[in-house]
């Protein structure tokens, strides 16, 4: 595992995406970004909130190398996270990273490989994609949302590899859920990763189960430490409870005891 | 730079900053951040003579400076413990203190036996004061018999420094403390976690797994401190403090009220390298108000 740092990254941007949904690019002024790998996430600490105690683990969105930046996700949700979508550029970002373990790489040339997500589960498959398209695959994005209006940086991942959308209401893709698209009748994946909600994920798991194909999941436990260290972000796997942020937060859903 | 040592009941350490059970993992977890050398001692995960898986999740709830946990002392067992983590974690260049619980005197004593014989662990910090599993662990520590039924099975067992790790969920704290000095303790730690409960509003139901869980943070260090100051004043062997610490000055108040080291635990979860920052601090304060040593400052607040 790459080593871990505590940073005081630099805010470059805070962008409002959508309704709920804000991008932060940050940089490490004095050096170098560390070494992340796709599915790892950060701690961000969460600064002038009287309601917010603990650091907020957020998904490694994006690393820009050129610009030495990395992105995050996140989803205005509670205190903690309108505090950090409230920060300007310019800002410090206090950041615990990089934590966990991320998506499996594949290793035969060819392998093609499904990314599904939905919500602010879509974070990490960015940077999963384009470190894919780094090392010769072109994935295939397939990400839900609730309504057109909902659908964020697709230029981005188009940018990476191939995309296709689903809405709830129809207004843009095929209407339904991301696991109802016709793309996993239509096509052979060889490999799928996933990060959304839970019932999103038993669905794809589901699927990669019936159709035996390798399967990974995203989970994103309450956490405290992130560290391996208070052992609240536990999952019930096959090898018992463990901790979400040092043995996940990535999983084969084979490890785990879902209803699949 | 001040002299930072302090002798708990033989235990030596080079400074008097510990990291709490349950907060440090095995100090491998933090050793990206940390130069272990820099600390006290590291008094590791909550081991139990056979594995535990501990309670379902969820097994935390945040609050208002602070947090609720009921993991419900998830560890391998102390035999595990002996074979895979002692040979990683008996050369950290600090202490290794090994806290031990269980669910019957007999159970306790059998683990602190196991650990005794293990060259690099110069003490063990008993827990009878965990509030998160069913039998044992706080039923001991709540009453005078209890806890003195667990010191004198363990003191018998363990010929090693034994600290004694106490419950604020009580009426007399100082009551608890003279029963496990009187068994033979060498030292006290205080305070684990108080009994709380969170509720989920919205969804209108329990948001821990068992309902319960024990609050910690800063929201606990008055109530920690005070503890600290009544045990300090009513028995003879050390008391390490701890509840709340999150910075030299929290440190400080501590020594301040009579305890003789300190230990940082949900801090470590906001800063990973706060406890050596801690140290400095306390290094800086002495230099500052002119005390030689760390010693000269322990119980002065009258």
């Amino acid at each position: 595992m790459p080593e871990k740092y505590i940073l005081d990254l630099r805010l470059t941007g805070v962008e409002r995406l959508s309704e709920r949904y804000y991008l932060l690019r940050a940089t490490r002024p004095e050096a170098p970004l560390p070494p992340m790998l796709p599915g790892q996430f950060a701690q961000l600490r969460v600064d002038g909130s009287a309601s917010t105690f603990l650091r907020r683990p957020i998904s490694i969105h994006n690393v820009d190398r050129q610009k030495n930046e990395v992105w995050f996700l996140v989803q205005a949700i509670g205190d903690g996270t309108l505090c950090l979508t409230g920060k300007k550029a310019g800002d410090v970002l206090n950041a615990v990273l990089p934590l966990g373990h991320g998506f499996t790489m594949p290793q035969m040339p060819g392998e093609r490989i499904l990314l599904v997500g939905g919500g602010v589960g879509v974070a990490p498959l960015l940077y999963m994609g384009r470190c894919l398209r780094e090392k010769g695959f072109e994935p295939t994005f397939l990400l839900g949302f609730r309504t057109a209006s909902d659908i964020i940086q697709a230029q981005e991942y188009r940018a990476q590899g191939r995309l296709f959308v689903t809405t709830e209401d129809g207004t843009e893709g095929e209407q339904g859920f991301a696991t109802q698209h016709s793309l996993l009748q239509q096509e052979q994946f060889t490999r799928i990763a996933v990060c959304g909600p839970k019932p999103m994920m038993v669905a794809v798991g589901r699927y990669a189960k019936s159709a035996g194909i390798p399967c990974e999941v995203s989970l994103e436990n309450m956490m405290a430490c992130g560290l391996g260290a208070c052992l609240c972000c536990v999952e019930d796997t096959t090898d018992g409870h463990v901790c979400v942020c040092t043995e996940g937060p990535v999983f084969n859903i084979e490890q785990l005891k879902w209803q699949i | 730079m001040a002299d930072l040592r302090v002798n708990i009941a033989g235990l030596q350490l080079s400074n008097p900053v510990m990291t709490a059970s349950g907060t440090f993992g095995y100090g491998l977890e933090f050793q990206d951040f940390v130069n272990l050398a820099d600390i006290g001692a590291v008094i590791v995960k909550g081991t139990t003579l056979n594995p535990r898986q501990g309670n379902p999740y969820p097994r935390m709830a945040e609050t208002a400076q602070g947090m609720l946990n009921c993991v419900g002392l998830q560890n391998r067992g102390v035999d595990y413990f002996c074979e895979h983590i002692y040979p990683r974690v008996k050369d950290l260049g600090t202490n290794v203190i090994v806290n031990v619980s269980g669910n019957s005197p007999e159970d306790y004593a059998e683990c602190a036996r196991r650990i005794d014989a293990l060259e690099c662990i110069p003490a063990i910090e008993l827990n009878i004061s965990c509030p998160n599993v069913k039998h044992g662990g706080m039923a001991f520590g709540t009453t005078t018999e209890g806890a003195a039924s667990v010191v004198r099975a363990v003191r018998k067992a363990y010929k090693k420094t034994l600290i004694v790790k106490l419950s604020p969920n009580v009426t007399s704290i100082t009551d608890i403390a003279l029963a496990v000095q009187d068994e033979g303790a060498d030292a006290v730690s205080l305070i684990n976690t108080l009994m709380g409960m969170a509720i989920d509003a919205e969804r209108r139901c329990r948001v821990l797994s068992i309902g319960t869980g024990g609050l910690s943070g800063p929201c606990v260090k008055p109530v920690a401190l005070r503890m600290v100051w009544q045990v300090a004043h009513a028995v003879q062997i050390p008391v390490i403090g701890l509840g709340g610490i999150s910075s030299a000055t929290d440190a400080i108040e501590f020594l301040l009220a009579g305890a003789s080291s300190i230990e940082i635990g949900t801090a470590n979860f906001i800063d990973p390298a706060v406890s050596v920052k801690v140290a400095r601090g306390i290094d800086e304060y002495l230099e500052r108000h002119g005390f030689r040593s760390v010693t000269d400052i322990i119980g002065i607040c009258e």
